[in-house]
């Protein structure tokens, strides 16, 4: 696989020789008859930064505590360097996690609560003293050692969560929603420092969220989860650009979706909804077979005027609802058929020209390069 | 309107007050009275008696008459100091006994799944639904020389001679701890369930094992509770009456007998309101000091 729309030049997983950090094989986690984890299996590689992405019950939460040791699986195996962890205690893993609600100690100071983790293990006094002082001046909390939680803000229990985390060193450092209880601004400025945090201490990260742009914005690569297990590990833009299920194209971002059957050619997509849908890249699947052809709303194009009679991916649409963001604006249109199809337009030119109306007639139109296939 | 409100508001306010002042410290104050005064055969059976008829002379004359000879007494007479000794000793290993066996008791209950805790902490009140009288009477035929424990004991060869039981400090400790149990299980319970479980979790996460989590982590998040169970054992515990009297020997009594016996006794009202005077003033020192602790861990926090 190519390293397609990674974000730097690191892409350990595309190189076959490369040893994996953290290897999980057939990994399964059962709760009273259901199964929060089946049979997955995923590698991680040292100085990673991996995202675990996917909706509430996904079983995302249940994977990471099964790495930090708080759940034993059913089945499968986690190795981290090769070792394998499942008979290793959650105490004496090389792992740490930063819990969701971020777990401080109340009746310790921000010093101590930072030093817990080195005194146990019976490091001396002044070692510990510089290396606690060195984490909090790395997430700018130097004037805040004597405060004690309850007297810091949000934002600031969060960095302490994260510095007592990262000051044992660990080989792998789990963040289990670390931004989920912090306002949408400092959430957006929280990632890049997070991501910049990675990047110069070349720690491997794993973290958990439901949110896709936060996955999107600090992970090297994605893991997709529904329901147990993952749909789709990948960089980011090619989770984005190159969906391998019509449940991933939902669930990271918008997506239309029209069904059909592939054309001989393997190059389109017969008989949905908008006539036939030309695509770029040729679909693993037989022709004939039942298939999706997937639209980014943000690459269908809007004319006020019918395209050339005959011409593939264009349809007719009338504007149902117009909703303004301030960058772009989403259009909700119907097609012949009834069905809704969403559209995303940059606000790029003066605000009164691009304006469309409810009700107004237009046509859709996007390249084939838009359209991929989905067989799932 | 608006007035009128607050003056009901302010008699709402001050309504527990009126009760402390009446059914508190009125009391206390003629206790303190009785104490001040000296034993005499009359009814009631002490001098002086407030008496307003005899006018601004007689009030002279009744605070005259008052006097601390009941407490040079007490202080005087080794009975009362030993008296005193052996009730805090009593309380104070008795409350350590029911810290210990509380507290895992609280902690197993607040470990249970939740729809299991309300069961258990009703099963601990329910001694409550007997009488104080009718459990300790119970203990009394338990611990006799003939009774079902020295029977078990016997049978299973672990005694050749039948020990004595009732009539000794052992006797009393074992009612004390039965009869207090819940006091010091339900205020542990109370924080112990407020407890965190992922604070217990990002101790191992940190590399602390379970026995250290404990030391470091839940005791001290818990001593709210241990402090509030501590107190509202060994105060009572050290005027405890009823239970050493009926279990414990007459030897060296505890502070509870020897007040008791002073009163109906010796009929010596005075010098029992001095010892019960001398008993409040002991029994309130440790709570000053540790509302003052937590007053200033409050400012320093």
């Amino acid at each position: 696989m190519q390293s397609a729309g990674s974000k730097r030049d690191f892409a350990p997983w595309a190189d076959p020789t490369a040893r994996p950090l953290l290897r999980i094989e057939g990994l399964s986690k059962r709760f009273a008859g259901f199964a929060a984890v089946d049979q997955l299996s995923l590698d991680i590689y040292e100085g990673e930064f991996f995202a675990l992405l996917g909706p509430s019950g996904c079983g995302k939460t249940t994977l990471l505590r099964m790495i930090a040791g708080f759940e034993r699986p059913n089945a499968g195996r986690i190795l981290l360097d090769g070792l394998d962890l499942n008979p290793v205690p959650p105490y004496r893993r090389p792992v740490n996690m930063m819990f969701q609600s971020y777990a401080l100690f109340p009746h310790l100071n921000v010093e101590a609560n930072v030093a817990f983790g080195l005194k146990q293990e019976r490091l001396g006094k002044r070692e510990i003293a510089h290396r606690v002082a060195d984490m909090l001046a790395l997430v700018k909390l130097e004037t805040f050692g004597r405060r004690k939680p309850h007297e810091l803000s949000g934002g600031q229990r969060q960095r302490v969560a994260l510095a007592r985390s990262l000051v044992k060193r660990p080989r792998l450092l789990l963040l289990d929603e670390p931004m989920a209880a912090l306002d949408s601004k400092l959430r957006g400025e929280t990632r890049f420092e997070l991501m910049e945090l990675q990047r110069r201490l070349g720690l491997t990260f794993v973290i958990v969220t439901h949110d896709q742009s936060e996955a999107m914005t600090v992970a090297d690569r994605i893991g997709v989860m529904d329901r147990g297990r993952l749909m789709q590990v990948a960089p980011p833009a090619e989770i984005y650009e190159r969906p391998n299920a019509r449940w991933v194209a939902d669930f990271v971002g918008d997506v239309n979706l029209f069904e059909g059957r592939l054309g001989d050619d393997g190059l389109s997509v017969e008989g949905t909804a908008a006539g036939r849908v030309r695509v770029a890249a040729r679909a693993g699947a037989e022709p004939g077979q039942v298939v999706w052809a997937a639209v980014r709303p943000e690459k269908v194009r809007i004319a006020r005027a019918p395209p050339a009679a005959g011409s593939d991916n264009s349809v007719a649409a009338t504007v149902v609802d117009v909703a303004y963001l301030g960058d772009t604006s989403l259009y909700k249109l119907r097609i012949r058929d009834g069905s809704q199809v969403k559209a995303a337009v940059a606000n790029v030119g003066p605000p009164a020209a691009s304006a469309l109306t409810v009700d107004q007639q237009v046509w859709l139109s996007w390249p084939p390069e838009a359209a991929i296939v989905l067989t799932r | 309107m608006k007035q009128e409100r607050s003056l009901w508001q302010s008699l709402v306010v001050r309504i527990p007050y009126a009760w402390l002042l009446i059914l508190f410290l009125l009391p206390f104050l003629i206790v303190l009275k009785i104490s001040l005064s000296q034993s005499a055969i009359a009814r009631p059976p002490y001098t002086p008696v407030f008496d307003l008829a005899a006018g601004w002379h007689g009030i002279r004359a009744f605070f005259a008459a008052l006097s601390f000879d009941n407490y040079v007494l007490i202080g005087s007479d080794p009975i009362y100091v030993l008296s005193y000794l052996k009730s805090v000793e009593i309380a104070a290993f008795a409350t350590l006994i029911l810290l210990l066996v509380g507290y895992p008791i609280a902690y197993a209950i607040a470990r249970t799944p939740p729809r299991w805790q309300a069961v258990l902490v009703v099963l601990t009140v329910l001694p409550f639904w007997t009488s104080l009288l009718i459990r300790i009477y119970a203990w009394m035929n338990i611990l006799q020389h003939d009774g079902p424990l020295n029977g078990l004991l016997m049978a299973l060869g672990v005694v050749k001679e039948p020990p004595v039981w009732l009539s000794t400090d052992t006797a009393i400790y074992v009612g004390i701890v039965y009869s207090y149990l819940p006091f010091m299980v339900l205020p542990l319970y109370a924080t112990l369930q407020k407890l965190d479980e992922s604070l217990l979790e990002a101790a191992a996460d940190l590399g602390c094992p379970r026995w250290k989590t404990f030391w470091l982590v839940t005791l001290p998040l818990s001593s709210s509770g241990v402090i509030a169970g501590v107190l509202l054992c060994f105060i009572p515990i050290v005027g405890e009456f009823v239970i050493p009297d009926l279990l414990g020997g007459s030897r060296s009594p505890m502070i509870g007998q020897t007040i008791w016996m002073e009163f109906f006794g010796n009929k010596d009202w005075p010098a029992a309101a001095a010892i019960a005077v001398v008993l409040v003033c002991l029994l309130v020192a440790p709570i000053l000091v540790h509302q003052n602790q937590a007053m200033h861990a409050v400012e320093r926090d």
